[in-house]
């Protein structure tokens, strides 16, 4: 354990960075079609721009997924089915995006106010409070 | 005593309140009886929501598999990016509804259980939950969800229509590509495709791909952009005729669209119809437009093609 963190990083990211960009193909890349995406809205120019942009992205999405506890054999998968947009989105943004979980356990006064706002019909986290409104 | 009248005061949804006013054509009770069920495991109802919607549209799955797809271990919850991720993996595709309960019972009602995010919670105290609406009663004021580890948890229409303003009005169905969501506009059904497109590299997403822009093509038939889509992804599966079909309808319905001209050019490239090849690549390069330098680029391989040695 006395190889730096920050190091360690730099060097997954790098490799990480490799393999994505090795198994990470140009999606419009064939002959000189239009693709229906680029009738939208990107031309090919932009396309590939943005593509280039998120080869970094892709690959630090997938050590941030890792890092997040997701089975390694799944990451590829899992990043290869974004589109660059959401890719972009997600590195950015993973900690703060919304992630549905279900009721977690929650501390005495958050489960009063919870409570108190359950009755009110305000919210709906605790099934057995039967609603007074209406 | 403020704070809770404070509280009452706000407990009225006012999309309930003008639903339940103003007359629409919805039925006044549904309920989506045979949609699945899958009980939601620990923080899992990411991957039972979305089983459920999965399997409702015909996908052999269960919650167990998605796990693997969407889970995130450290968030103990799903992120709305990687459901639609996993929903286009299964050969589904997702669309997202308009913020309104409107367009969520529509599509209720017209067969297609929608895949929600709630905050249950508050703002600032969020409890983020995905659940399956599958029903409503607009007498009893009444929305009916596979939730959790309720198979039929029935809610108030406008706690509902709070908890879902908390989650953003997010919703999507996940129709197979033959069937079009009930409330699709032309623009949004398109952007779903689209977004597949983008990720595409395996001939069975090329096979959605058709499939899906010859569905939008049923209501949209003179839609450029969907016939556009129909011939690349007949291109992609190496279907040549189908292709050059789908760009030659395109042209008689829009005689300017100078990609139709483009792509139908490369199309006869292939398949050695030279001559005619370069009058339409010529026609493109004519037109230009934002993909000027790909028309210039098509017509110079033609022409590279016309000067070898036959």
């Amino acid at each position: 354990m006395t190889f730096p963190q920050a190091a360690k990083h730099t060097v997954i990211g790098s490799l990480l960075l490799l393999f994505a960009s090795m198994t990470v193909i140009l999606p419009m890349a064939q002959a000189a079609m239009i693709g229906t995406g680029q009738l939208m809205d990107q031309t090919r120019a932009q396309q590939d721009r943005n593509h280039v942009k998120t080869l970094l992205q892709r690959a630090e999405l997938v050590a941030q997924l890792e890092e997040a506890g997701v089975d390694p054999a799944q990451l590829q998968a899992r990043v290869d089915s974004l589109s660059d947009e959401e890719v972009a989105q997600l590195a950015e943004h993973l900690d703060q995006l919304p992630a549905g979980s279900g009721i977690l356990g929650t501390a005495v006064f958050v489960f009063l106010v919870l409570l108190a706002t359950d009755i009110l019909g305000y919210t709906e986290v605790f099934p057995f409070v039967k609603k007074t409104i209406n | 005593m403020l704070f809770l009248s404070l509280l009452t005061a706000c407990a009225s949804g006012p999309q309930t309140q003008q639903l339940l006013t103003a007359p629409s054509k919805l039925p006044p009770r549904v309920e989506l009886r045979q949609t699945p069920f899958f009980a939601q495991q620990d923080y899992q109802c990411g991957p039972a929501a979305l089983a459920t919607v999965l399997k409702a549209s015909g996908i052999d799955i269960d919650a167990e598999a998605l796990v693997d797809d969407i889970y995130l271990p450290a968030r103990k919850g799903s992120l709305q990016l990687e459901i639609l991720a996993s929903t286009r993996r299964h050969g589904r595709l997702p669309y997202r509804l308009a913020p309104t309960l409107l367009a969520l019972l529509d599509e209720v009602a017209a067969g297609n259980p929608v895949l929600v995010l709630q905050n249950l919670g508050l703002d600032w105290i969020p409890q983020w939950h995905y659940a399956v609406v599958v029903g409503y009663d607009l007498d009893a004021q009444k929305i009916i969800l596979r939730s959790g580890t309720q198979a039929r948890h029935i809610s108030e229409l406008d706690t509902f229509e709070l908890t879902w303003a908390r989650g953003n009005y997010w919703g999507i169905v996940a129709l197979s590509p033959d069937r079009l969501p009930a409330t699709a506009t032309i623009d949004g059904y398109l952007r779903s495709v689209v977004s597949l497109e983008k990720i595409a590299r395996h001939p069975d997403q090329w096979r959605t791909l058709k499939r899906a822009y010859a569905t939008a093509l049923t209501r949209w038939p003179q839609n450029l952009i969907a016939r556009m889509g129909l011939g690349n992804s007949a291109y992609r599966l190496g279907e040549l005729d189908a292709a050059a079909q789908a760009f030659r309808t395109a042209l008689e319905d829009h005689p300017e669209a100078a990609a139709a001209h483009n792509n139908l050019a490369q199309v006869l490239l292939e398949q050695g119809k030279l001559d005619e090849a370069q009058t339409h690549a010529q026609q493109a390069v004519a037109l230009g437009g934002k993909h000027a330098a790909d028309f210039r680029a098509t017509l110079a391989d033609i022409q590279r093609a016309q000067n070898a040695p036959r």
